[in-house]
């Protein structure tokens, strides 16, 4: 019962009604029929999803699907074939458990991304929540709050391929990082891994994507009534109690959205990775992509597919520690 | 995926934007104004190849000889090679390499090309048809265009292993690739294919990362260290890759490697800046780090060079006035003023006899003949690219192309090799 609804003076069951009575001629005759309520609480939210359940359908579902059934194809280095066989996935897994305890490509890669996943995730959720805490509870003014907001958009609006591009003059050979160090007299050689390095990956994952992880926990901090941490510091809890006790547990479903931002888009990632290692450092998305160009369609979807079963399932867990659903 | 990806003079983005830009607006105008006189318009070929090779200059130039507008469509190498298998009634001609012959034949999506139709057919570079330069034969490991230059007649899905009337592709442009070095960084003569895993230069070099070319590139330096002699470097057996993986996860565990290359740009990049003092280049990208006022040499190695070679083809499905009008095109292109534009970028054209009239003779002599040049040597955009007195890397044109090694491939074993390649990025 807002206060449109009161201003343009029509009674909100009508309303209700004609919304109904537009969406399907069944609710129409429910409506004729007295039972409009529970009708149109049925049928409403259907609707409404409709045009967005279309599009998903069209555009996610239904590629999915045909990337799960060109898995199974035959192929060759000119023609893909309709088929029904499971080489492509014992490709994808070849050798994986007869090497042991050597890794095979597909684990030493999975196992090169999850590294960068923890180590990405770990950190970006710290510089996160600080920058969140700081925002949050140390900028008393709102418009103080909004503008360091926007400042943290300010990155996007450059390609993330140029913010990265921006760090190589930074850290090469005879990059500035190197001469700066080198004029104080801190280190004699140049250091060579700071570029095309984990350290270079881990460097831009970081730089690119805590935006990611900082917007959901902001969210969820926002919404903390002040007088908890009030009345946990009269109860004498430090900061770090309070930090850990209280606004912690409390921002759970940022956390975990942000959580499931960042891990994604590091496990599908390939470009970052090339970029920064040098074409050195393995990631599923550039095994794909390599793939992709030899016209080797039918593995590169078994690979999809196999990382799409490894996101899904770490992203399960993550559900199962917060029902996000409920939270929000 | 050669070395195309940008001209050493440089039409510049802006210009072929705009060139390519006009000549899609005359294209759309004419249709939309002039539907029912369509027949006698002149035609407009869709041109499908990588946009590097698509300069405005020789879209105006057959514009203003023959009346034909060329649209060019402009997509990644591999993306033309997935266009031709794929959707190939979306051009009338496309620019593509030999090496993906193999891949394309078979489909039978590309028409093979009456010679009878080309004028200049007989004068196409004997490279080409029998390999040979001189009457002395060249290297023909790999993808030599004499292996799929022949096919037995316009509808073909296999080649013809002798001269027919019918030839899958009409050469275009060819060159032969080496190491590229920073000679001030170095300070010392590099001779070999081998130098590239030499210990010297650890975490200092670089490879590509287009594994049917970076392999190919490993193998001349596996050979060069005398690990192992091929039967044929672009056609390896399983064990063969094995080897050749091998000695790559051997050298970059052992930290050789400063990054691997994909893209021309990062290449330039890594060379200009010194992160890298020796590694396989492309003979444009050398061009692009000397104009950056920095020492770059691609340096003649005594193994040899890989070389590759492109041409047009027709889709199957292309008849008709827009046949006739790819044929002119063609033509047009074989009879010297694209010849030349393509000689003076470090290119070789198809047809020299045409160039060499559409060229002065102090450039013929710095292009073709390996001597000094008289003046200032400028790309085509009047950039300059070598003073007077220099001398053309690795000399003439029978110096060059003639110690071809091998040639650009795609290999039997391709599906494995690329497995392959890929433990060695993830090793």
């Amino acid at each position: 019962m807002t206060t449109t609804e009161q201003a343009t003076g029509t009674p909100p069951i009508a309303e209700g009604r004609a919304h109904t009575a537009l969406v399907t001629p069944q609710s129409d005759a429910a409506a004729l029929h007295g039972v409009k309520r529970r009708v149109s609480l049925l049928d409403r939210p259907y609707a409404l999803a409709g045009p967005l359940i279309l599009v998903m359908a069209i555009f996610f579902v239904g590629p999915l699907i045909l990337t799960i059934i060109v898995s199974f194809w035959e192929y060759t280095q000119y023609s893909i074939e309709p088929a029904m066989v499971v080489t492509n996935y014992v490709d994808v897994f070849d050798r994986c458990i007869a090497r042991l305890p050597t890794l095979c490509v597909t684990f030493a890669t999975y196992l090169s991304t999850l590294k960068f996943c923890f180590i990405v995730w770990a950190i970006t959720l710290i510089l996160g929540f600080t920058l969140a805490w700081f925002i949050v509870f140390e900028v008393k003014k709102t418009s103080t709050q909004i503008a360091l907001f926007l400042l943290c958009t300010i990155p996007f609006w450059t390609s993330n391929v140029i913010r990265m591009m921006a760090w190589i003059p930074l850290l090469g050979r005879n990059g500035l990082v190197n001469q700066t160090l080198m004029s104080m007299g801190l280190i004699s050689e140049p250091q060579e891994w700071l570029l095309y390095s984990d350290f270079a990956v881990i460097l831009a994952f970081i730089h690119l994507y805590t935006m990611f992880m900082m917007v959901p926990i902001v969210n969820s901090m926002m919404r903390i009534d002040r007088e908890i941490l009030e009345a946990a510091r009269d109860a004498g809890a430090s900061i770090w109690t309070i930090a850990m006790s209280v606004v912690a547990p409390l921002c759970r479903p940022g956390i975990v959205i942000g959580s499931i931002f960042v891990i994604t888009i590091v496990m599908g990632d390939y470009i970052t990775v090339g970029v920064m290692g040098g074409q050195q450092i393995a990631s599923v998305g550039k095994t794909i992509q390599v793939q992709m160009q030899y016209l080797q369609f039918p593995i590169a979807a078994a690979n999809a597919v196999v990382l799409l079963g490894a996101v899904l399932m770490i992203i399960f867990a993550m559900t199962k520690l917060v029902d996000v659903r409920r939270e929000l | 995926m050669t070395d195309r990806p940008s001209r050493p003079g440089g039409l510049n983005r802006r210009k072929f934007l705009y060139g390519t830009a006009a000549a899609t607006t005359v294209a759309a105008s004419t249709k939309l104004f002039a539907p029912a006189v369509q027949a006698q318009e002149a035609p407009t070929l869709r041109y499908l190849g990588t946009a590097v090779n698509q300069s405005a200059e020789i879209a105006a130039k057959v514009k203003e000889d023959l009346g034909i507008t060329i649209e060019y469509i402009p997509v990644t190498t591999d993306e033309v090679t997935r266009r031709v298998v794929t959707q190939p009634n979306t051009f009338d001609l496309v620019d593509i390499e030999y090496m993906s012959l193999k891949n394309v034949v078979p489909t039978g999506n590309l028409k093979g090309m009456d010679t009878s139709k080309i004028t200049q057919a007989d004068n196409i570079t004997t490279l080409f048809t029998e390999g040979t330069i001189d009457g002395q034969p060249v290297g023909d490991q790999g993808t030599a265009p004499k292996k799929v230059i022949w096919l037995p007649g316009e509808e073909a899905t296999d080649f013809a292993t002798e001269p027919t009337g019918f030839m899958s592709l009409i050469p275009t442009v060819y060159n032969a690739d080496t190491l590229g070095i920073r000679p001030d960084l170095i300070g010392r003569p590099i001779e070999s294919w081998a130098e590239l895993l030499n210990p010297e230069f650890k975490g200092k070099a670089s490879i590509l990362n287009i594994p049917s070319i970076g392999i190919m590139d490993a193998a001349l330096v596996v050979e060069a260290l005398g690990e192992h002699q091929y039967a044929d470097k672009g056609n390896m057996t399983r064990d063969e890759i094995d080897l050749t993986i091998e000695t790559l996860i051997e050298a970059k565990r052992a930290g050789q490697f400063r990054a691997l290359w994909q893209d021309f740009n990062e290449s330039v990049n890594l060379m200009a800046s010194g992160e890298v003092v020796i590694q396989s280049m492309w003979s444009p990208a050398v061009t692009a780090v000397r104009t950056q006022g920095i020492e770059c040499k691609y340096q003649p190695l005594k193994e040899g060079y890989r070389a590759w070679a492109a041409g047009f083809g027709l889709p199957a499905t292309i008849d008709g006035r827009q046949q006739d009008a790819a044929y002119e095109f063609i033509n047009w292109f074989l009879s010297g003023w694209a010849g030349a534009f393509l000689n003076r970028q470090g290119y070789y054209s198809a047809v020299l006899g045409t160039a060499k009239e559409n060229m002065e003779a102090y450039e013929w002599a710095y292009w073709m003949e390996g001597a000094a040049a008289e003046q200032d040597i400028m790309s085509p955009s009047g950039q300059l690219l070598a003073k007077a007195g220099e001398v053309r890397d690795g000399g003439s044109y029978q110096d060059r192309l003639g110690a071809i090694s091998c040639w650009n491939a795609v290999m039997d074993e391709n599906v494995y090799m690329v497995r392959k390649w890929n433990e060695f990025v993830a090793s």
